[in-house]
């Protein structure tokens, strides 16, 4: 069975009955002014902050964090290293405690949890780490069986759920398999295998693909993908690579020294991102122009000889407003040859940038937006010749 | 040599045995808790308790700091309310486990500080309580250094279980200063000699062996 192919695992993950129930919002008390208790898998950040006190005084790594991660998302956390990512992460099962502000699991305020309370919302909330954290001890089984065999499962059950689980991660016949004789993406399977074992209805990732490489990366995403629409659990991810939050993610937060720059759906925030620090992190994934075209490029039209127009075309991802290259064509009335650029499909919204150049007569830039042929344009100057 | 003298040899040998082997069950079996509780209560750790800290490890310095041969006398008071005597093997065995058990918690101590944090805290996201953390993360990841650990600690116990002839314990490092040097029976002195470097070699090899093969998975 392939990794990614859930149907035969997933038969038998959809929770027992029993499971699902205790797992079901309970309906808000009649004439209670609290709002509805949310679904299962929400989390709800309302005005949290952390401060640490060290010997240069007080450091602020989270400040004002007001966030709303709905249920069976899959929200993106990305970050440069020190924003505050993996602090934020942690608060959601306590591993951290937030010194203001409350974090709300399912409409539960978990700062109140006595340690009963916390070892059963630990229960709910599977987590996976950068560096894997297995026990090297501890054969693969018995690393996925831990969480079951210390609630104080049943041998039986313990064994039937592990084997679901491998299989589910497709790490079959590892079994007795100790931790320091896997690949790095195998070693996160079992991470994987282990933070599901209680059926929770959130999965944290840490860093979880930042150790790895392209290509298992892309393997452990698809799993990770599959397992949310399989499973319906909430997934909060934390990375600092833009590439994965627009591979897996609906929405995300973009977090810089301890606050939120911004959030939305990804697609628009990659689509226009209005924030430095964002933009910082969409370069890698940016189509800037080419240096020899840089070098080229004329502000002014020069007085003699032939040459060309280089236009920048922007699409945000917003409306319906996609590149129909054979309109832009035609109303630029003259040749168009697209010099550099790309877009990108994410969750049905194209975005992306283009780099054309054209004749020297023609209609503005201005106008490829009044046709609503992209969403910005702009002359960025001019070429003699040919480009 | 005579063959009485290999038979007191042979009873020397016994001696050393069951001295060094009781001294290092009971250090072994005081050690471990010791050590976990000074990792756990330390600062950063799942049951931070300074105060209790520092007062634990104080006296866990102070006996490290005294000399087995000055403890083997300031003990005796406890070493009679204990085994009613303050002569023989069992006298022996007391002051020996109590100089023991600080230094091989010491080294427990610090192969259980170097378990990774993110194991500890992986087990906390689990849903662990701290039991489940020192029953199946701290104790076992740092298996191979306590055993590493605890075989130093049998080797400076047959060192100093040499001194122990100071209460009349016996053992080969009394029969080698009894014949050895106030007789100067070279001969026994040698015998002692090499049966102290096979012993302690036994015991290294063995200690190693079982580090490597948990080592290896």
């Amino acid at each position: 069975m392939s990794a990614i192919d859930l149907t035969l695992g997933a038969k038998s993950y959809f929770v027992s009955p029993q499971a699902a129930a205790q797992r079901l919002p309970q309906a808000a008390p009649a004439g209670s002014t609290e709002p509805a208790h949310p679904a299962a898998g929400s989390v709800r950040f309302e005005g949290v902050g952390k401060t640490y006190h060290s010997s240069a005084g007080p450091v602020a790594a989270l400040s004002g964090i007001e966030l709303e991660i709905p249920a069976g998302s899959i929200f993106g956390i990305i970050g440069r290293s020190g924003a505050g990512k993996s602090s934020l992460l942690r608060t959601i099962n306590r591993l951290e405690r937030p010194t203001e502000g409350r974090v709300r699991v399912d409409g539960e305020d978990i700062a109140e949890l006595d340690e009963n309370g916390l070892v059963a919302l630990r229960r709910r909330i599977g987590m996976i780490f950068q560096h894997f954290n297995l026990l090297s001890a501890k054969t693969v089984f018995d690393n996925v069986a831990l969480p079951l065999r210390v609630a104080g499962v049943r041998e039986s059950q313990v064994r039937q759920r592990v084997n679901e689980l491998l299989e589910l991660v497709g790490l079959n016949g590892k079994e007795n398999t100790y931790p320091g004789r896997l690949s790095g993406g195998q070693k996160q399977r079992v991470g994987i295998a282990r933070a599901l074992v209680h059926h929770p209805e959130i999965l944290l990732c840490d860093e979880a693909t930042s150790a790895l490489d392209p290509e298992t990366t892309q393997s452990i995403l698809a799993l990770l993908r599959d397992i949310n629409r399989q499973l319906g659990l909430t997934v909060v991810l934390i990375t600092h690579e833009m590439g994965v939050i627009r591979e897996i993610c609906d929405q995300v937060l973009v977090l810089e020294q301890g606050q939120i720059a911004e959030t939305g759906p990804v697609w628009a925030v990659f689509g226009e991102p209005r924030h430095d620090a964002t933009r910082a992190l969409l370069r890698p994934l940016e189509h800037d122009l080419p240096q020899d075209l840089l070098q080229r490029l004329l502000q002014q039209a020069p007085i003699s000889g032939p040459y060309q127009r280089v236009l920048e075309l922007v699409f945000t991802g917003q409306g319906r407003i996609e590149p129909d290259l054979d309109r832009i064509a035609s109303l630029l009335g003259s040749r168009v040859r697209l010099l550099h650029g790309g877009v990108d499909r994410i969750q049905g919204h194209t975005h992306g940038r283009l780099l054309i150049a054209t004749g020297p007569q023609g209609p503005a830039a201005t106008e490829l937006v009044q046709q609503q042929l992209c969403h910005h344009a702009k002359e960025l100057g001019y070429v003699a010749d040919h480009v | 040599m005579s063959p009485i003298m290999y038979e007191r040899l042979w009873e020397a040998f016994l001696d050393t045995l069951v001295m060094v082997g009781a001294s290092g069950l009971i250090a072994l079996v005081a050690g471990i808790p010791l050590a976990v509780l000074l990792v756990l209560t330390s600062p950063g750790g799942v049951l931070e308790a300074p105060r209790f800290n520092r007062i634990a490890g104080g006296i866990v310095n102070a006996f490290r700091a005294t000399p087995f041969i000055v403890l083997l006398v300031a003990l005796i008071p406890l070493t009679r309310l204990i085994t009613g005597t303050t002569i023989g093997i069992w006298a022996a065995v007391v002051p020996l486990s109590i100089s023991a058990t600080p230094f091989f918690a010491r080294i427990a101590e610090v192969s259980l500080r170097e378990v990774e944090h993110g194991l500890i805290e992986a087990a906390q996201a689990m849903g662990c309580r701290r039991w489940h953390i020192v029953r199946h993360v701290l104790l076992p990841e740092a298996l191979p250094g306590i055993i590493g650990g605890f075989t130093i600690t049998l080797v400076s116990m047959i060192g100093a279980s040499a001194m122990a002839g100071a209460v009349g314990a016996g053992g080969l490092g009394d029969l080698a200063i009894r014949y050895g040097y106030q007789r100067f029976d070279t001969t026994v002195m040698i015998a002692v000699i090499v049966v102290l470097i096979a012993l302690v070699s036994l015991v290294q090899f063995a200690g190693d062996w079982w580090v490597r093969r948990l080592r290896a998975r």
